[in-house]
This record gives structure tokens, sequence and C-alpha cells, in this order.
């Protein structure tokens, strides 16, 4: 199950890097979001999967590892705070300079 | 166990929430955050002071008393306390600059509460002894480090700021990414239990990986080569008091984290991981400076002197000496000071004459002598002149590199230490020599001298950092010496009783 996820976190983080180098605003955001859920299900991969019961005192051990999930629910709300202002900020950065094409946001070097 | 630990991290975050609510009351606004300036900086000092005295000098805080390895702790060493002490200083004559400069639509739109919020971050960062705390204060800082590098919106702006936000995110990707991997290899997060297991841990390829993975995330935030792009087109656009914080500060967090790390954790191949450090460290300086040097925009000048001083600070980690990091820690403080004051100085010429670019300056030595004069012992400083502070950190630098036979590096800070003197004395000449092209008269001296109060104490520290050296020195060698040495760190977290 490991080795799956492993893979699937390496085809997210493929399709993320070619999201990244594209021109349009709203890809290079989905982009980055991919980035971030790969490095989401990674961490969560990375406590080991489906092993143990759940970890309450109560219950007969051997129990999985709880960090990872606590590590992975704050890094969510995290990116999804980020992907928030970014969204807006390229809408805004549309609005006024009234394209998504980035090879038009270059800019040129005599400003 | 000492609960000062927490309070420069949770004065300026409620400090900053309060404020929101008095987001349209400028004036109130301003009494507010300049008071909590204030008292952050005495609390840095007494918080310094406390941990120089402490028989271990370091201090820790168990959050929730939960006993490490398994909560989170707070760990203030002396390096940790002395960036805390130049982030309040820097945050605090910014913030004054700030209230002069800063228009009031942009006040409105949320100033002052992000800006408390950033040293939060800032202060977090500095004073955590968790990994992945570290990256929950490293996005408190840049989720706010956005808001200000945006607010005023204007066109550049928001062209610019994309780009550093997407780059940022990129890099916060890949600390996850580094986090999951040390937390699979070693199963802690714990910065302290880490030196401990990776000393211990028989693998050793897995954790170069890891090394380089955490190489390339600090270097994307403190602007290593290759990965400096972004820098000078985002701190161009926002206002100067903004500008002077973020290349005071921010680039030197994750600096700070780079020396961290790899002097606390990823320690045990050396041989490789410093020496890539030591090859970036001149790289990053030369290129940095090559890019100062084809400028002509006073911002812009400065934004590259930034890359190319990253070099140095991270050159002194590459050699991996006492000498050598006594000599970073000593240009880190110099550097803060100095970087900000010199981009205040951009920020005052530019309220002054309506400029940035050194093709429509000029003369104004003659209108505003003080201000030139001042702007001259601040570029001398960063060039490394004697007896300013700049050369004193320098030359330890280029010391323990002679010392250690690393000839090549020697040669390049030299020459790249030759190439800032040069684009220093271009910005003194076109903007501050010559005939006067744009009527300054609509600044009188009053309006001068106010703009300059933020920015003198800074000149003077760095004429104080030079003249003093010795003490200071000695510091740094303590402060060096401490961070050379992780087993006090250890024992402190991991052992006490």
């Amino acid at each position: 199950m490991e080795i799956l996820m492993v893979v699937v976190v390496g085809v997210m983080f493929t399709i993320a890097t070619y999201m990244v180098l594209t021109k349009s605003l709203l890809r290079v955001i989905l982009g980055t979001v991919l980035y971030s859920h790969g490095a989401h299900l990674l961490i969560l991969t990375m406590g080991g999967l489906g092993t143990g019961a759940a970890p309450l005192l109560s219950t007969e051990g051997p129990h999985s590892d709880p960090l990872p999930q606590a590590l992975v629910l704050t890094a969510i709300v995290i990116s999804f705070g980020v992907t928030a202002f970014l969204l807006v900020l390229a809408y805004r950065t549309y609005k006024q300079h009234k394209t998504d094409d980035l090879d038009q946001l270059r800019g040129s070097s005599d400003e | 166990m000492s609960n000062l630990l927490i309070l420069p991290i949770i004065l300026p975050m409620l400090v900053g929430t309060i404020l929101i609510f008095f987001a349209k009351n400028h004036s109130l606004q301003r009494v507010i955050a300049g008071i909590t300036a204030v008292l952050l900086l005495i609390l840095a000092f007494y918080l310094a002071h406390e941990v120089y005295y402490h028989p271990q000098q370091t201090m820790i805080l168990e959050l929730g008393n939960w006993s490490p390895p398994f909560g989170i702790v707070l760990v203030a060493d002396m390096f940790a306390t002395l960036m805390v002490i130049l982030s309040s200083i820097v945050g605090m004559l910014c913030l004054f600059f700030a209230f002069k400069t800063i228009e009031t639509e942009r006040a409105k739109h949320y100033f002052y509460p992000f800006y408390f919020f950033l040293l939060t971050g800032v202060n977090g960062a500095f004073l955590t002894g968790d990994l992945f705390n570290l990256f929950v204060f490293f996005e408190v800082m840049l989720l706010s480090s956005y808001v200000l590098i945006v607010n005023g919106g204007t066109n550049y702006q928001l062209r610019e700021s994309f780009k550093y936000v997407v780059i940022n995110m990129i890099a916060s990707a890949f600390f996850l990414v580094g986090l999951a991997y040390i937390y699979a290899v070693t199963g802690t997060l714990n910065m302290a239990d880490l030196a401990e297991k990776v000393g211990v841990l028989e693998q050793q390829g897995v954790l170069n990986v890891i090394a380089i993975v955490f190489l390339f995330v600090f270097g994307a935030k403190g602007a290593l080569f290759p990965l400096y792009f972004w820098l000078p087109n985002s701190y161009y656009g926002p206002p100067a008091a903004v500008s002077a914080l973020f290349g005071g500060l921010l680039t030197k967090v994750g600096i700070y984290a780079i020396i961290r790390t790899f002097t606390l954790i990823f320690t045990h191949n050396t041989g490789f991981t410093h020496d890539i450090i030591l090859a970036l460290a001149g790289l990053t300086m030369f290129f940095g400076v090559l890019g100062a040097v084809s400028q002509f925009d006073f911002k812009r000048i400065l934004s590259y002197h930034i890359i190319s001083q990253v070099g140095y600070m991270v050159m002194g980690l590459g050699i991996y000496t006492q000498l050598a990091l006594a000599g970073a820690i000593y240009y880190i403080a110099h550097h803060i000071i100095v970087k900000a004051a010199l981009f205040l100085f951009a920020g005052a010429t530019e309220k002054i004459t309506g400029e940035t670019s050194l093709y429509k300056m000029g003369g104004l030595l003659r209108s505003h002598p003080l201000l030139g004069w001042l702007f001259f012992i601040s570029a001398m400083s960063l060039a490394g002149i004697p007896p300013l502070s700049g050369f004193f950190s320098k030359f330890a630098l280029i010391l323990s590199g002679i010392q250690e036979e690393r000839y090549v590096i020697v040669v390049v800070s030299l020459l790249v230490g030759l190439l800032t003197l040069f684009s220093m004395m271009k910005i003194f000449m076109y903007a501050f020599w010559g005939e006067q092209k744009i009527p300054t008269e609509k600044v009188d001296k009053k309006e001068t001298m106010g703009l300059l109060k933020p920015i003198i104490p800074l000149v003077i520290l760095t004429i104080a950092l030079g003249l003093s050296a010795e003490p200071i020195f000695q510091f740094s060698l303590g402060v060096a010496d401490q961070i050379m040495d992780p087993s006090n760190y250890i024992d402190s977290v991991l052992n006490q009783d």
C-alpha cells in the first residue's frame, strides 16, 4: 500500500511541475495545490498505513502512529489558507492587468 | 522552564489581533503599535540577559507541559536570543519609519496588524525547537509577508507578488516533503532528539538526501544561488519600510534555519553537505554582486546586495570552524542593521526626490548634507571599510578561510567586497554628487529630519558594532562555541533535571 501511495505522490508531483511551468495564472495555482496535496499524502504515507489499532489508551496495542494525522491536518489548513489568498491575488492581478498570460506579466527591464 | 520564552511570540500576536479592530483609526493604531514595538525590544533584551546568565546559557519552555521529545518545546539559546534582539530593533525602527511614510490608504488596509503577525512568525521561527513548528512559524511569517508585499495593490506589486507567493508555496511544499522523510527515517521532529538520533543512524545516505531537501527549502527562502531570482523584483514593489524589514530580516530567517539545522542535525557528513554549502556561498555572493553592479536603481542595487551578502553568511557555515561561525554571526548582526538602514535611506531619498532611478537623481549632498553623509557611513560599512562593523566580520570570515586553506572562497569574497564598494560608490556618486536634477524644495529640513530619526540609531549601531569589535567578537565566539557543540542544546532540552 505504501509503495502505491508513493507512486501516486510521484505522479502528483510530476503533474504539479508541469502545471507550474505553464503560462496561465490558474494552472500555476492548480500546480501549487497539487504540490501541497502530494506533500500531505507523503506525510500520511510516511507514518505507515493501516497498521495497528486506533491510538486510544483503552484499546489493545500495537497502536498506529497518530502524529502524521496531526501534522497533515495543520498542513492542510495552512495550504488551504494560502491557496485562498493566492486565488484572490491572481483574480486581482487578472482584473488589473487584463491578462492571465504570465508571458505578458514578465515586466520590462527598464521599470 | 520559563514562561518568558513565549512572550516575544505572543505579544505581537495579541497586539496584531487588537489592531485589526482599530484598522480605520490611524492615530490610535500608531500609538498601540509604537508602544508594543518598544516593549518587544525591552523584552528581547531581558530574555537575552536571562539566557546569558543562565548556568547552561539555554532556556527551554515545554508548551502544554508535554515533555520533549513528545511535545513542542521553545528553546532560547544565545544565537536565538541574539536574533530576537535584532528582529526587535529592526522591527521597531522600520515601524517608526512607516509612521512617517505609509499612506493612510495602506494603513487602513491592515498594514499594522500584519506587521506584527510578521514579527510573530519571525520570533517564533527563531525560538522554536521543533522542526514542524518551524514550518508553522515560517508559514505565519510568509502569509503576513504576502499581505505586506501586495499591500497598496499597484500593478507592479500585484504582478511580482504573485511570483513571490508561488515560489514560496512550492518551497513550503518541499519543506513538508523534507519533514515527511525525516519523520519516516527517525520517528521524531524535535530538533534535539533529531540531533541525537541522526548521530546513531546507520544509513547515512538517505540523510544526505534529506539534508539537501532542507537546503533547497531554506535556500529558496534565504535567496541562495540559484534560487535568488525572485528577490530583486519582489523587494522593489512595496514601500520602503516594508522593503527594509524584508531586506533586513526575512531572508535571514532562512539563513538562521540553515545554520541551525546544519550545525545541530545534519552534521553527519560535513565533507559532503558543508562543501556544497561553501560552493553555493561563493556562487551566491558572486552572482549577487554582479547583479548589483549591472543595475542603475537605488532599491534594486540594494536588493542584489542582499543576495551577495547572504553568501558571506553561509560561507561561515561552509567553512565550519568556530572562528568562521563567529564571523558569520557577527556578519548577520551587522548585515541586518546596515541593510535595514540602507533600505530606509532609499525610502528617504525616494520621498525627497520621488525617484529611485540613479539616472534621474543628483546633487542631494548639497541640499541634504546630513542624509548624504549618514548614507556614506552605512555604505562604507556595507563594503567593509574599517573601523565600521562590516570590516571586522568579513575579516574573521576571510581569516578562517585562510586558516582552513579554502583559498578559492577567500579570493571570491575579497573580489566581491571590492565590487560591493564599487556599486555603493556608484549610488553615492550618482545620487549625492553632481548637479541637482530634481527640485527638492517640497520636502523641507524639518521633514527630512523626521525621516532621518529612525535611521540614525541604525547608523550609530553600525559604528558602535565596529568600534567595540572586541567585546562583540568575544560574544560571537561564545555563540559560535555553543552552536558548534550540539550536546549543550541536546542536554538542555532532553536531560533537564
